[in-house]
């Protein structure tokens, strides 16, 4: 302990503190403050530029969100309006084969009825034509019958016969 | 292949640069004669460790038989008992036991293991008693520009100059080049590493100047130390002393409340503790702390030049017994293992140094935002521990 406190020399002492606060001023002013003033610019910058990367990729993950939701919002529309198309096809061709299929039906009736018509006619002439032809024959076959006075009397006999089995 | 190239390079350097020191540390004795026996070497070691008041590069003896010596005469100045009193160190013919008497302005002056003693009046030579100390003779204030201080002036100029070019070379680019590309990292592991974490976020920036600048001192002075050159700056107490009274001042003057609450009326302890805790905090933070920073850094590296030399002088001292390429290899060796170890020891003696310095202003500077009853105990508690750790 003697030896140290004999070894300490209060001269250096003082010298060297006045050293040190010199050095350390000088240091502060002309070396640590620019030194660390610019090392905490770089590191901001630094820390700026990453954020505006991620704030970018962010955006550009948005951007793509949003592209990804109006195409799906597209297809979704092209997919209403093709089944609208599809069915609006459907129903089309669902009315125009009713609208056929009455039209079918009306032309149908009409003609089945036209001809019910032209039948009625048809027979009614022919009824008329065979009644006429009917007579006539009769008048022939009466006539022819009626010639011979025999045939007269057997003609009578077979009607009385089947009017009697009558 | 190119890293162990490297590493080989490196290491051939670093035995360039560092093992000269056998050869320049044992040449000049104390009584300016050769070194070889053991109290010799003892002698010279200890003379080694003091400051000194001319920068001795080498010394040999010519063929006359006469010593020379070759280094830089430096500035005596001295407040005596009339005065300032100053001359060149070159006058004291590279005398240490106080046979050269130096006269100026009437006043004698002497120099005896590295101290310099005014005479009294009417005295014309140094008397002795019997444990070597002067009798006739008192101590002067010595502002002598020593090795010391020459140490000190270099290592500060050659801070001043490295790191305001680095300062200058964020004015034109954002990464700096050559020699700044390893003292950014440096500059950076001190702030970000011992600055940061034991001061804490919102303080750190006020302190981190003066964090820098004792650690880069501390460590460049460590290492000029290992030198040829032989500086033993950081070995001497005054240095040190100066150092971690800065420390000492600066957690003083920055003390918020919290830190002097808990020095002088620790929170949260019974009424009867707390005056003696408050004589164990205020003998801690006066007294403990500067006292370990201060001890410590100067007795590792101390002991390191102390181990260095020793190991150096088995060249001299086992000549005898192993023969003078025995003792050369021997010493060449241990030494050389020894002085890789001191290169980590100058880092970690400047890394602890700052670590602590930074601790003790982080403790200072803390603030506990938390209700003080309920942790106060704790708290003390982690701070004795965190102390117990370190010191």
């Amino acid at each position: 302990m003697e030896t140290l406190l004999n070894d300490f020399s209060p001269g250096l002492f003082v010298v060297s503190t006045i050293l040190m606060l010199a050095l350390i001023a000088l240091m502060v002013k002309f070396a640590w403050k620019p030194i660390l003033t610019s090392l905490n610019e770089r590191e901001e910058g630094i820390q700026g530029a990453l954020d505006a990367a991620e704030k970018a990729k962010r955006e550009m993950a948005n951007l793509q969100a949003d592209n990804q939701k109006l195409l799906q919002e597209a297809r979704l529309e092209r997919e209403t309006m093709l089944k609208e198309a599809r069915e609006l096809k459907s129903k089309m061709i669902a009315d125009a084969e009713a609208q056929a299929q009455s039209q079918a039906n009306k032309m149908i009736s009409q003609a089945q009825e036209a001809i019910e018509s032209e039948k009625k006619a048809a027979m009614a002439e022919l009824k008329s034509h065979v009644a006429g032809l009917s007579l006539e024959i009769a008048e022939k076959v009466v006539r022819n019958e009626l010639s011979n006075k025999d045939k007269q009397v057997k003609l009578i006999e077979d009607m009385l016969g089947e009017a009697t089995l009558n | 292949m190119k890293i162990v190239q490297r590493s080989l390079k490196c290491l051939a350097i670093a035995i360039l640069m560092f093992l000269p020191t056998s050869i320049f540390a044992f040449n000049a004795g104390e009584d300016g004669g050769q070194v070889s026996g053991k109290q010799e070497v003892e002698a010279y070691i200890v003379h080694h460790l003091k400051d000194s008041h001319d920068f001795n590069l080498f010394s040999y003896t010519d063929d006359s038989g006469e010593r020379q010596h070759f280094g830089v005469a430096l500035p005596v100045i001295l407040w005596s008992s009339e005065g300032l009193v100053t001359f060149m160190s070159s006058e004291f013919h590279h005398d240490d036991n106080g046979h050269v008497i130096v006269e100026k302005d009437g006043l004698k002056f002497t120099k005896i293991h590295s101290k310099i003693y005014e005479l009294e009046k009417g005295a014309t030579a140094v008397s002795f008693d019997a444990d070597h100390h002067a009798t006739n003779a008192s101590k002067v204030l010595d502002f002598s520009i020593t090795k010391s201080v020459v140490g000190i002036l270099l290592i500060g100029l050659l801070m001043l100059f490295w790191f305001s070019r680095l300062a200058k070379q964020y004015k034109k680019k954002q990464i700096p080049t050559g020699f700044g590309r390893i003292l950014e990292p440096l500059v950076l592991y001190v702030r970000d590493e011992i600055a940061r974490p034991n001061i804490g976020e919102k303080h750190y920036r006020k302190f981190t100047g003066y964090l820098l600048t004792v650690f880069f001192f501390i460590w460049i002075l460590n290492l000029a130390g290992l030198t040829p050159l032989g500086f033993n700056v950081t070995g001497q107490l005054a240095v040190t002393a100066c150092l971690a009274i800065f420390t000492l001042i600066i957690y003083t003057v920055s003390g918020n409340k919290d830190y002097w609450m808990h020095i002088l009326w620790m929170p949260g302890v019974p009424i009867f503790v707390k005056p003696i805790l408050a004589v164990i905090e205020l003998v801690g933070a006066f007294i403990i702390k500067p006292f370990s920073l201060l001890v410590r850094l100067f007795a590792n590296i101390s002991a390191g030049h102390i181990v260095l030399m020793s190991l150096i002088a088995i060249m001299f001292t086992l000549k005898e017994s192993l023969g003078v390429v025995g003792a050369t290899s021997l010493s060449f060796v241990l030494s050389f293992f020894l002085l890789l170890i001191e290169l980590l020891v100058a880092f970690l003696q400047a890394y602890i140094f700052t670590m602590l310095s930074a601790l003790f202003i982080g403790m200072a500077v803390a603030e506990h935002d938390h209700e003080h009853e309920e942790h106060a105990h704790e708290i003390s508690s982690d701070v004795e521990d965190v102390r117990g750790d370190f010191i």
